[in-house]
């Protein structure tokens, strides 16, 4: 009998299945991935095991006796430990504090010096130093890994979960990461490695998990993979389609012009540093680059969300640095946020009512400031007929619906107002892969139109199937930028970490 | 000479139900329960205090029965903010109203016709030697014994928030409960704990109020000291000394309307009144440092 | 077709029974209280009721009491619907009545058609105005407007207080307590009923019900209030402007319940005095609560509210429970409103038994795979 193992699990929620009679064995001192897209039930099942969620059905054992894992305590008791791929540390206390956080050990009145000795020693064994007296908020995202690394083998972990690990990292942190993770299999410990990114897979994991849609497709040995092309099907089931249909077309007049935008934040961080690029009528510009690397402020500054600090944003031949949101929407700019549940729709609303959101006071929404509600909501079920959003009737709350028709009719929305410039961050973000599909079918049909479209995705095939050029950003700065045709995934990769094409070295760098 | 000792020492009267109510609260509103019901229970505390030492002709025996009344009240106020997940800034509207009547019924029955005006109250108590010392002596050490218990219990109190294993739970219960979750601790619990604490603390400050000068319950007596303490806890930042320092201002600001009530001065006596409120508003105004208000303040946990 | 409208009605009617709910439950617990200190607690019911719809000066007693509740609530809905706690309303109608009461105390001359809706004006600035103080030290500030609004309510009762002490004092009044002169004729509410002290000021009310009605539910402009009040970062996103959008709020829900202040001076209580209206305000945040916010809510449960008020003296002579008791229904009464909670424990079953269902839809597909 395998070291770890979950049998016939299975976790449904009142409106999902998440997981469904998923199988999983995992031998001592091994690195086992688990792949599968956004949505297909990683995370869940990895809650099961640390005790965060309950399973609905099935068993686990672990070194052949079979678990009950309450709650993350009994999990942590049981030498399972977990870094989530939304951290779980408290900003507001030390980095110490965070270690010791709710330990059984603890005293009444805390010893954090010697809690820090431990720390500290514990630190420089793996080569991950952090002052443990420092606040957490104070650190960096990829120190705040660590960090979470480090607290879960403070708590003397066997077992290490690490959800999505590298998507906020940089590929040098990444590779600070691997080195850990070998040191660490090295003394015996068993790492599940959650991703859906398969060359992360192929260098670092010796078996790997595919889920798909919440059930296990298979385990394979990662040496007996051939290349990923293997996994990326095993993974959506089906050889995936690289070359969405896309016409050739010349692009049309400048209508976005961002002019050596510089963006410093309230804690004084330049997020974005003299950052220039164009866009034309039909043309749909990529921005790529790790997450948190300027993205964010690059869009809420082109949005009007933020004010740049130095630099210029021009829409439609207009100085737009300094206007408001509600300006910049009038002019023709249409904009699919990163957050959609928090700022895109309101869940307490009916989708009649998210729908007038953007066009409330144009011609037929509304006439002397009154809401036409008749022509409103006739017009809203056409709306969500064309987009495709499956839901009873328009007054149903928007929280109601799934993830995927949320989206739609979001899209919807904000295509529905016929944009000239489209900025869409992320836009099929947690998404089944028919939804996805169905969001990037229709950002090829606006540039069709000839609407300009600013797409930001962390995704390479995403950002090199659909963009005409490709903007790369690292830390708040334009690495280059690319024609489709001579992107690559690896000059992309070296870019993203930073590397610079030429003509975009720094000013420094030139002088020398 | 004397007025200014006489000034002093009535401002650690004034400040000690403020403080004593706030130190409650800061536990309780760092681990994310907001408490607007404070009045309430100060309310109620000040009503039971008079009416326990009534009944059993004990100081003490009052003192024990108003925290008992705040723990039970807040007991109920813990169960629907935290368990039944209700909207906590309105829950501690309707206590605030609940108390407002529940205090005057009792009264009117239980007190009102009782043909007595005053119960057993909290004496002034020198402490020897302490007392002896030269204007400290009389500012600090010529109080009652809650007051004593006061000084105890604020380092008491910030020790338990910044040394303590309880305290370091209370701080990261607010700031990320999903994160506490993780770690194994329970944010119900946590929660709880808080809270019941804090009623216990508002009783005590409510039957301060009711048995430290007047000795008797009289309708609507806290006015406002409930929402003044829920106001310290903000503007001292979130912890148990940036209370003690607010509280402090706080009961200064109330010991100058008595003093200046009382003078006789050209300004209307209605506008020293207003001082104590005037001075909670320019406090929450002028506060512009990095707050440690908790992330989720206000909202409800639940594991799903 | 008919789907659809059976839909709208049961969307209409889905979680309108817990209001009903928790009266009765409040009712009930205030009942066990009343039995507890030895009072008769059906007998106290029978006298209330009859004291409030007895007759019909009784009544009458029970719409005038209703109308400053309506004002109120809507100062609290107003406000709460852009996302702004208002525990103000009680400052507002002070210093709204203030502002009235001068205007209807002096002018005698000018006709009634011109010299009320003056002081109703005068009230409902006076009011907005404070209204606006309280959102302008948040906005400018970040001051809790939770805290500042209940210290602007002493601060206001306190000013009033002093107004009435001396600069607009009737030293000529027969009685000791301060006072202001009372309001001229021409500046006296027009009575409804002959035989009640019924007014005008109930039309005004329900105009004030249907304008609100229509402003968040019709109007391009309360849409834009509710979304700020449900999600700031929304309408941020749709470009609105959430400080603007939440002074306009506040100056309204001030100007209301300075509206209510001025009313309530101009056809009961004909002149100004030292905490004439008490915590009023607060008896409108419960109206607003138990209400859900809607216009009908809003009228249903100022009915309920003022029957209390009104029913209550006559409980206390008749039963001898002590009138302040109706403060505990209200707060009970709202306390299970916020904690509905508390009645729906048992869709956690339903909710099991939707993850059954869900299983076997999901092991059925697993056969037929």
């Amino acid at each position: 009998m395998a070291y770890l193992e979950m049998k016939h699990v299975s976790k449904y929620f009142d409106r999902v299945a998440a997981n469904v009679d998923v199988n999983l064995s995992i031998e001592k001192g091994e690195v086992h991935a688990l792949l599968g897209e956004n949505g297909a039930g990683k995370s869940t099942l990895m809650n099961i095991l640390y005790g965060v969620y309950h399973q609905s059905e099935g068993e686990l054992f672990l070194d052949g006796e079979k678990l009950h894992i309450k709650d993350p305590k009994d999990a942590i008791e049981k030498g399972i430990g977990m870094v989530h791929q939304h951290f779980m540390l408290i900003p507001e206390l030390t980095v110490i504090e965070n270690v010791v956080l709710g330990m059984r050990e603890n005293k009444a009145i805390l010893d954090l010096k010697a809690a820090a000795q431990k720390f500290e020693a514990m630190s420089e064994k793996y080569g991950m130093h952090i002052n443990p007296w420092v606040k957490v908020d104070m650190l960096t995202v990829g120190h705040q890994q660590r960090l979470e690394i480090l607290k879960a083998l403070y708590r003397n972990a066997n077992i290490l979960i690490l959800d999505e690990p590298t998507a906020v990292l940089t590929p040098q942190e990444v590779g600070v990461l691997f080195k850990v993770i070998r040191q660490l299999t090295a003394e015996g410990k068993t790492i599940i490695f959650i991703s859906h990114k398969m060359n992360e897979i192929m260098e670092i994991c010796d078996y790997c998990t595919v889920l798909r849609r919440g059930r296990t497709v298979q385990t394979v040995k990662v040496s007996d993979i051939k290349d990923k092309q293997e996994l990326a099907t095993l993974m959506v089931g089906h050889a995936v389609e690289l070359n969405m249909h896309k016409s050739i077309k010349e692009p049309g007049n400048v209508i976005l012009k961002v002019d050596k935008l510089t963006y410093t934040n309230k804690l004084k961080v330049d997020k974005l540093k003299e950052v220039t690029f164009d866009i034309h009528e039909g043309e749909i510009v990529g921005i790529c680059g790790v997450d948190d690397n300027g993205q964010s402020e690059l869009i809420k500054c082109i949005t009007g969300n933020e004010t740049a600090t130095k630099g210029h944003v021009t829409i439609l031949d207009e100085d737009c640095t300094h206007a408001g949101v509600r300006h910049i929407l009038d002019k023709g700019v249409s904009h699919i946020p990163e957050d959609r549940h928090n700022m895109a729709m309101i869940k307490n609303l009916s989708i009649n009512e998210n729908l007038i959101l953007m066009a409330l006071k144009k011609d037929g929404y509304s006439k002397h400031g009154f809401i036409d509600w008749k022509w409103v909501t006739k017009h809203n079920q056409e709306l969500c007929r064309e987009y495709e959003v499956k839901t009873p009737d328009v007054n149903e709350l928007a929280g109601n619906l799934s993830g995927g028709n949320q989206q739609k009719f979001v899209v919807g929305r904000e295509l529905d107002r016929n944009p000239k410039i489209l900025v869409a961050m992320h836009p099929d973000r947690g998404l089944d892969i028919g939804a996805t599909k169905y969001i990037q079918r229709r950002i090829l049909a606006e540039r069709e139109k000839g609407t300009g479209v600013v797409l930001v995705s962390t995704e390479l095939d995403e950002i090199m199937e659909l963009s005409d050029k490709i903007v790369v950003l690292n830390n708040g700065e334009v690495m280059g930028i690319l024609d489709q045709k001579e992107a690559t995934v690896e000059k992309l990769g070296l870019m993203m970490a930073g590397e610079r094409m030429p003509g975009y070295e720094k000013e420094s760098d030139a002088l020398d | 000479m004397d007025t200014i000792v006489s000034l002093f020492s009535s401002v650690v009267r004034m400040s000690t139900p403020i403080l004593i109510c706030a130190l409650g609260a800061v536990f309780s509103e760092r681990a994310g329960v907001i408490n607007v019901g404070l009045e309430g229970l100060m309310l109620i505390g000040a009503l039971f205090g008079v009416l326990g030492s009534f009944c059993t002709g004990s100081a003490f025996l009052g003192a024990v029965t108003a925290m008992a009344a705040g723990l039970l009240f807040a007991l109920i106020y813990a169960f629907f903010t935290i368990t039944v997940k209700a909207d906590q800034t309105v829950v501690g509207i309707a206590f605030n109203t609940i108390a407002g009547g529940l205090t005057v019924v009792l009264y009117r029955v239980l007190l009102a016709n009782s043909g007595v005006s005053q119960v057993k109250g909290f004496n002034t108590v020198a402490i020897p030697g302490l007392s002896q010392i030269p204007v400290i002596g009389p500012i600090f050490f010529e109080q009652s014994v809650p007051i004593y218990i006061l000084y105890f219990l604020i380092p008491v109190l910030a020790i338990v928030f910044s040394k303590m294993n309880i305290g370091l739970k209370v701080r990261a219960v607010g700031d990320n409960p999903v994160a506490c979750d993780t770690v194994g601790i329970s944010v119900v619990k946590v929660r709880y704990m808080t809270v019941l604490f804090s009623g216990v603390m508002a009783g005590m400050a409510g039957a301060f109020v009711s048995m430290g000068q007047l000795r008797f319950f009289t309708e609507g007596m806290i006015s406002g000291t409930g929402f003044i303490a829920f106001a310290t806890v903000i503007f001292g930042n979130y912890t148990p000394l940036g209370v003690l320092r607010a509280g402090l201002i706080f009961g200064c600001a109330s010991a100058l309307q008595y003093k200046f009530q009382t003078s006789g001065s050209a300004v209307p006596y209605q506008v020293w009144i207003m001082l104590p409120y005037l001075i909670t508003i320019l406090a929450l105004c002028l506060y512009h440092k990095k707050s440690n208000a908790p992330k989720y303040s206000g909202v409800s946990f639940s594991k799903d | 077709m008919e789907q659809t409208n059976k839909n709208k009605v049961m969307q209409f009617l889905r979680g309108k029974q817990y209001p009903f709910i928790a009266i009765g439950v409040a009712l009930l617990i205030s009942g066990c209280i009343i039995k507890a200190m030895g009072f008769d607690p059906f007998l106290a019911l029978k006298s209330l009721l009859s004291g409030a719809l007895g007759t019909t000066n009784a009544w009458g007693e029970t719409l005038i009491k209703m109308i400053p509740l309506i004002f109120t609530a809507l100062s609290f809905s107003v406000a709460m619907k852009s996302g702004i706690v208002n525990l103000g309303a009680t400052g507002q109608v002070y210093i709204g009545s203030l502002a009235g009461t001068l205007i209807a105390t002096n002018f005698a001359g000018l006709p009634a058609i011109i010299h009320i809706p003056l002081a109703l004006i005068a009230g409902m600035a006076a009011g907005g105005a404070y209204g606006w103080l309280a959102i302008a030290l948040k906005n400018k500030f970040g001051a809790n407007e939770l805290v500042t609004t209940i210290m602007l309510n002493y601060i206001a009762i306190q000013f009033v207080n002093y107004m009435v002490s001396d600069p607009i004092r009737d030293y000529g009044a027969t009685t000791a307590l301060p006072q202001s002169r009372m309001v001229t004729d021409t500046a006296v509410l027009t009575k409804i009923i002959p035989n009640t002290r019924l007014h005008i000021g109930l039309f005004i009310a329900i105009a004030a019900l249907i304008l609100y009605y229509i402003l968040f539910w019709h109007t391009t402009k309360g849409y834009e209030l509710k979304v700020t009040g449900l999600s700031q970062s929304v309408s941020k996103y749709a470009g609105m402007n959430v400080k603007k959008n939440q002074t306009i709020s506040m100056v309204m829900a001030g100007a209301l319940a300075g509206m209510c202040g001025v009313i309530e001076i101009l056809a009961i209580q004909s002149r100004i005095t030292q905490d004439w209206a008490g915590d009023i305000g607060f008896d409108g945040v419960a109206v607003a609560l138990l209400g859900g916010n809607t216009p009908v809510g809003i009228g249903l449960s100022a009915f309920l509210f003022g029957m209390l008020s009104s029913g209550a003296n006559k409980m206390q002579m008749m039963a001898k429970v002590p009138n302040a008791v109706i403060y505990l229904v209200q707060g009970l009464v709202v306390l299970f409103v916020v904690g509905r909670n508390i009645f729906i424990w048992k869709s956690k079953k339903k909710n099991e038994k939707k993850i059954e269902k869900m299983k076997q839809a999901v092991h059925k597909e697993q056969v037929e795979v």
